[in-house]
Parts: C-alpha cells; sequence; structure tokens
C-alpha cells in the first residue's frame, strides 16, 4: 500500500468531507430523543389540568395547602390586619418590588393564592413563621410576608402566583 | 517508569497465553516488579483502600439492586423489606450505607495526602486531575444513591440540589424541568436516579483505570517529593507495598466493621425513615457529611446565583491546584510556611462542615463566611504567593539519604 500525498484535493478528500459531515449531522439528530425523552411525558403534561377549589370552609386566617400539577399551592384566608401589614409596606424597600394589589385578584383582598415552593432551593417554607408573619422556610432561612413576598434571607423572588380565576365568590379554578 | 518486566510464565498453559495476550506480564510489570518510593508511609496506602471500596460498593450495590423498587410508592417500603426480611439483607445495605462513608473518608484522606506532599505538581497534573473527576462522579454517585431510599431527607436532597441548577439565569427552570422529568421531583426523576446510580460506579472505575494508568506511567510521589534516582530509592512493589497495603485496608476494614455493626445509623438522619412526603419539608435538612463543607459555603453566600457559583467553583478549583500552586518544592517536611497554612485549612474544611450542619442563623453564617474566605484565599492567595516568598528547606540528595542519613 502506498500513501499518497498530494496537495491537490483528491476524490478521497471530498468523501471525508462528506462522510464526516453526514455523520456529525446524524449524530446531532440521534442526541434530539436521548435528550427530549428526559423532559416531562405525555401523561405528566396531561395530569396538569386546572382544578377547582372551594374556598367556603377556609377560616379567617387559616392557610391550607393543595396539589396541582405536583406543586403544592398556598391559599390564605387573610385577616383585615395581615391585609394592612401587605399594603402599607414601602413597595421600593422589597428586594423583589411588588404592590399586594398586584399578588392578589381585584376585589379579593383576602384571598393570597401563591406556589408554596422557596423561590431558593425549593422547599416548602412553614406558615405563620418568621418575623413577617408569613413564611419562613426551614432550609436555608428565607422569610416571607403576608403577601409572599421575599423579606430576608437568600431566595431571589417572592413566592410565584399560579394562574387562577375566581369562578364564583368562593370558589378559584387553578390552571 | 513502569517496571522492567522480569516475567516469566510458568507452565506451558501461561506461556501459550502470555505469547496471545500478555496479561501475565502487565499484572507483573504493574503489581510485582513496580518499583516503589522505599519511603512510602501508610498515607499512602489509601489508593489500594480506595480500590477495595469500590469494589465493596459494586457488590452490595449489585446484590441490593436485586430487592430494590425504583417506583414511589415502592421504594421505600422495599428498603425495609430488605432490612427486615430479605436474608443478611441488614448487613448488606449497612454495608452499602455505611461503605459510602467509608470511601469518602478515604477519598478526603488520600486528597489531603496529595496537597500535603505535593502529589499534584509536574509531571502529576493529568494523575490528580483524573482524581477530581472521580471524585466529582463520586459525589453525583453518593448523592443519588442517597436518593434512591426515598425517605423524606432523600426527597428534599434531591429538590434542594437539583433546584441548584434553577440559579441559571434563563434556562435554570427549564433545566430543572428536564431533569425532574416533570414539575417537580417524582417517579421519573427516582427512575432515571436509578439508572445512573446503577451506572456510574462503572464509570468511576474507567477512570480509576486511567488514574493508575497515569500513575504507573510517572511513577509514584513519596514523602520526600523528590524523584527516585537509583534503584537504591525503590523498593518492589510485591512484597513490600502489597503488604502494607493489605495491612493498613485491614486496619481500615475494623473502622468500617465498627460502624456497621456497632453504630450502623450513626451517620444518617432520623428523618430519612420518615417516607418520602412533597407537602412538607422537615425543619431542619442537611446532606450527607461528606457534603456538609460545600453545602456551608453554599449557604455562607446570601445570592442565590453567587451561593451556586461558590459551591461549584469551591469543588472545580481542585482542578486547577496544580497551576495555583507556584512552589518548585513538593514535600510540605520541607516547606514550614506551607505546612502551617495546610493544617490551617485542614481545620478550615472541618470546620466548613460542622458549620454545614448547624442551622443558618447567627454565628454560624458569620463563621461560615471567614471560613469560606479563607477556603478560596487558599487556593487562589496563598498557594500562589507562597511560592514566591517562602523560604523551603534544604532538600535531601536521595530518597535512601533520608531514610538512611549521609552514610548511604
Amino acid at each position: 500500500m502506498t500513501t499518497v500525498s498530494s496537495a491537490e484535493h483528491t476524490r478521497r478528500d471530498f468523501l471525508y468531507i462528506a462522510t464526516g459531515a453526514v455523520g456529525a449531522v446524524g449524530a446531532a439528530a440521534t442526541l434530539v430523543p436521548l435528550i427530549a425523552q428526559m423532559n416531562p411525558d405525555a401523561s405528566t403534561i396531561a395530569a396538569g389540568a386546572p382544578i377547582e377549589v372551594d374556598l367556603a370552609p377556609i377560616a379567617d386566617g387559616q392557610i391550607i395547602k393543595v396539589f396541582w400539577r405536583s406543586k403544592p399551592i398556598f391559599i390564605f384566608h387573610r385577616t383585615k390586619k395581615e391585609i394592612e401589614e401587605a399594603q402599607k409596606v414601602n413597595v421600593a424597600d422589597l428586594p423583589d418590588p411588588e404592590p399586594d394589589s398586584a399578588r392578589v385578584k381585584q376585589g379579593h383582598d383576602q384571598w393570597l393564592v401563591i406556589i408554596g415552593i422557596c423561590t431558593h432551593l425549593g422547599c416548602i417554607p412553614l406558615a405563620h413563621q418568621g418575623e413577617y408573619d408569613g413564611w419562613f422556610c426551614p432550609c436555608h432561612g428565607s422569610q416571607y410576608d403576608t403577601s409572599g413576598r421575599i423579606r430576608r434571607g437568600p431566595a431571589p423572588k417572592n413566592l410565584p402566583l399560579p394562574p387562577y380565576k375566581f369562578v364564583s365568590d368562593t370558589k378559584i379554578q387553578i390552571g | 517508569m513502569s517496571g522492567h518486566s522480569t516475567y516469566q510464565p510458568q507452565g506451558k498453559f501461561l506461556q501459550w497465553l502470555e505469547t496471545r495476550l500478555p496479561i501475565g506480564g502487565l499484572i507483573h510489570s504493574s503489581f510485582v516488579a513496580y518499583p516503589t518510593p522505599r519511603n512510602l508511609n501508610y498515607w499512602w496506602t489509601f489508593g489500594g483502600i480506595l480500590s477495595f471500596m469500590l469494589g465493596v460498593q459494586i457488590v452490595t450495590g449489585i446484590v441490593l439492586a436485586m430487592h430494590y423498587t425504583p417506583h414511589v410508592d415502592f421504594a421505600f417500603r422495599s428498603i425495609e423489606i430488605v432490612m427486615r426480611d430479605v436474608n443478611f439483607g441488614w448487613l448488606l445495605r449497612y454495608l452499602h450505607a455505611n461503605g459510602a462513608a467509608m470511601f469518602f473518608l478515604a477519598v478526603y484522606i488520600h486528597m489531603f495526602r496529595g496537597i500535603y506532599y505535593g502529589s499534584y505538581k509536574e509531571p502529576r497534573e493529568v494523575l490528580w486531575i483524573l482524581g477530581v473527576i472521580i471524585y466529582l462522579l463520586m459525589m453525583a454517585t453518593g448523592f443519588m444513591g442517597y436518593v434512591l431510599v426515598w425517605g423524606q431527607m432523600s426527597f428534599w436532597a434531591a429538590t434542594v440540589i437539583t433546584n441548584l441548577f434553577s440559579a441559571i439565569p434563563g434556562v435554570g427552570d427549564a433545566i430543572v424541568t428536564w431533569l425532574w422529568g416533570g414539575y417537580a421531583v417524582g417517579n421519573p426523576t427516582l427512575n432515571r436516579f436509578y439508572s445512573l446510580h446503577y451506572l456510574l460506579p462503572f464509570a468511576i472505575a474507567g477512570v480509576v483505570v486511567l488514574h493508575i494508568w497515569a500513575l504507573h506511567v510517572v511513577g509514584q510521589n513519596n514523602p520526600t517529593g523528590i524523584e527516585p534516582k537509583s534503584e537504591k530509592d525503590t523498593v518492589a512493589f510485591t512484597p513490600y507495598a502489597t503488604i502494607k497495603d493489605g495491612f493498613f485496608m485491614v486496619v481500615f476494614c475494623i473502622l468500617f466493621a465498627w460502624f456497621v455493626f456497632y453504630i450502623p445509623n450513626f451517620l444518617s438522619h432520623a428523618d430519612n425513615y420518615i417516607p418520602a412526603n412533597p407537602a412538607v419539608t422537615p425543619t431542619h435538612i442537611v446532606p450527607e457529611w461528606y457534603y456538609l463543607p460545600f453545602y456551608a459555603i453554599l449557604r455562607a453566600i446570601p445570592d442565590k446565583l453567587m451561593g451556586v457559583i461558590a459551591l461549584g467553583a469551591s469543588i472545580v478549583i481542585l482542578a486547577f491546584l496544580p497551576w495555583l500552586d507556584t512552589s518548585k518544592v513538593r514535600s510540605a517536611r520541607y516547606r514550614p510556611l506551607f505546612r502551617q497554612f495546610f493544617w490551617l485549612f485542614v481545620i478550615v474544611c472541618i470546620g466548613l462542615g460542622w458549620l454545614g450542619s448547624k442551622p443558618p442563623e447567627g454565628i454560624y453564617v458569620i463563621l461560615a463566611r471567614i471560613f469560606t474566605v479563607y477556603y478560596f484565599a487558599f487556593f487562589l492567595v496563598i498557594l500562589p504567593l507562597l511560592g514566591i516568598f517562602e523560604k523551603t528547606k534544604p532538600l535531601p540528595n536521595s530518597i535512601s539519604e533520608s531514610v538512611l542519613g549521609a552514610k548511604a
């Protein structure tokens, strides 16, 4: 066997490049199913359908926990005092500035509906604890107020709001 | 510096095999005739101990997998069945759980030994980096194994650790959903962790082969940090190193057995005997002891993204150690200043571990911040500067001179 070394382009050079290019495209295409299979499957997505929650049995000051898309949702029936605390805060001083009015539905000030997952590393904060009468996260010490806004600790964001609407005065639909 | 093979196959079959697959010669030159520095101390026995522990974990893991069910409804129960019903199941599981702790104990000693004697310095940089890769794989494997138990600590460890990726700007949440295979840690997460927990130990074994290969190319470092110069400086691996490794392995196994038989739950958490509950986070969650220093660094920093970056950097920085340490002298034996900073570094690492187990409040946070600063300063400030300013002690002319005195 002899080795041909030539500065000129040969048909073998073409074959090398063409084979390499097709191989690279093929390998990249194979990655798509291998990576995509790890995303939520069809049944998981389907299980995330909207749920309805009856608010009537929730007493003043009570917080209940429901699950939607395997995430805990806190529904907080706030007392007058708790609403006032949330409203009188100077919004500009907050780490993640948001007025209380942006966190509840208009005319339903007493109902706070939030996703109960600490925005730091995903633990579930404990209700009615901490210095702001809201939530305290036992994992890394983040504290939230009665509007679910981050006040102190390593969490960067307020507790997020799930998509929901009032279907009647005492019933909401989450999702 | 692979040993000169003097291997003579005994008997017709071995001669026949050797001309077709020279495996006998490979074993002989690697583990029999291989020259090891004559002054190796017991800190050099941990490589062998680590190989042994990897074997223990793989063997006990394979049999535990015969009884484990990776499903959210059955995982916790299947482990209780291992503990109560399976023949010797309690022993196999305690060996595996405490074996992981012993594995990490041994790897930390092995790493500190490498730092103390400058074993990462030229020409052993690749050897060291392969070791860092093994350590990273060990951390991933250990974490995923802990999740399989599917107790409260397992579940919330999985939640917190996967959420570290949510700190990545923009794509963080998408990555976390992808890791979970759902909108929270759940059955798909458990399934994939089980698959990877079974795979990664074999990946570790593969990198261990590369690690030993690299070791046999450059040769072992030794307590003086100077290279062997003549045959007087080395002894054959067998019997000298094999008996030393073997003896200390048995001593190490006594410690291992003491944990397994007398205090099998000393290193675990009572909360992990509560089945996983996605609705309630335990009031005080902590990782396994071998991750605590890194957990303390994460919590020391009040910003989420910076905390996660610091956590990652504290591990990745190890890979750059060969270039951060500018001193030409390897062994701390001849580096009086380095030796003091080294022991302070050991104290800081253990201190961070202790702080990681404490609640993140008051004095604990302040101490964790001070210790975190020292941790990074050791690599980024102290080591580069020591190489310039430190006055080192004179090195001996050879290993045999340091052992036998000048008369040799």
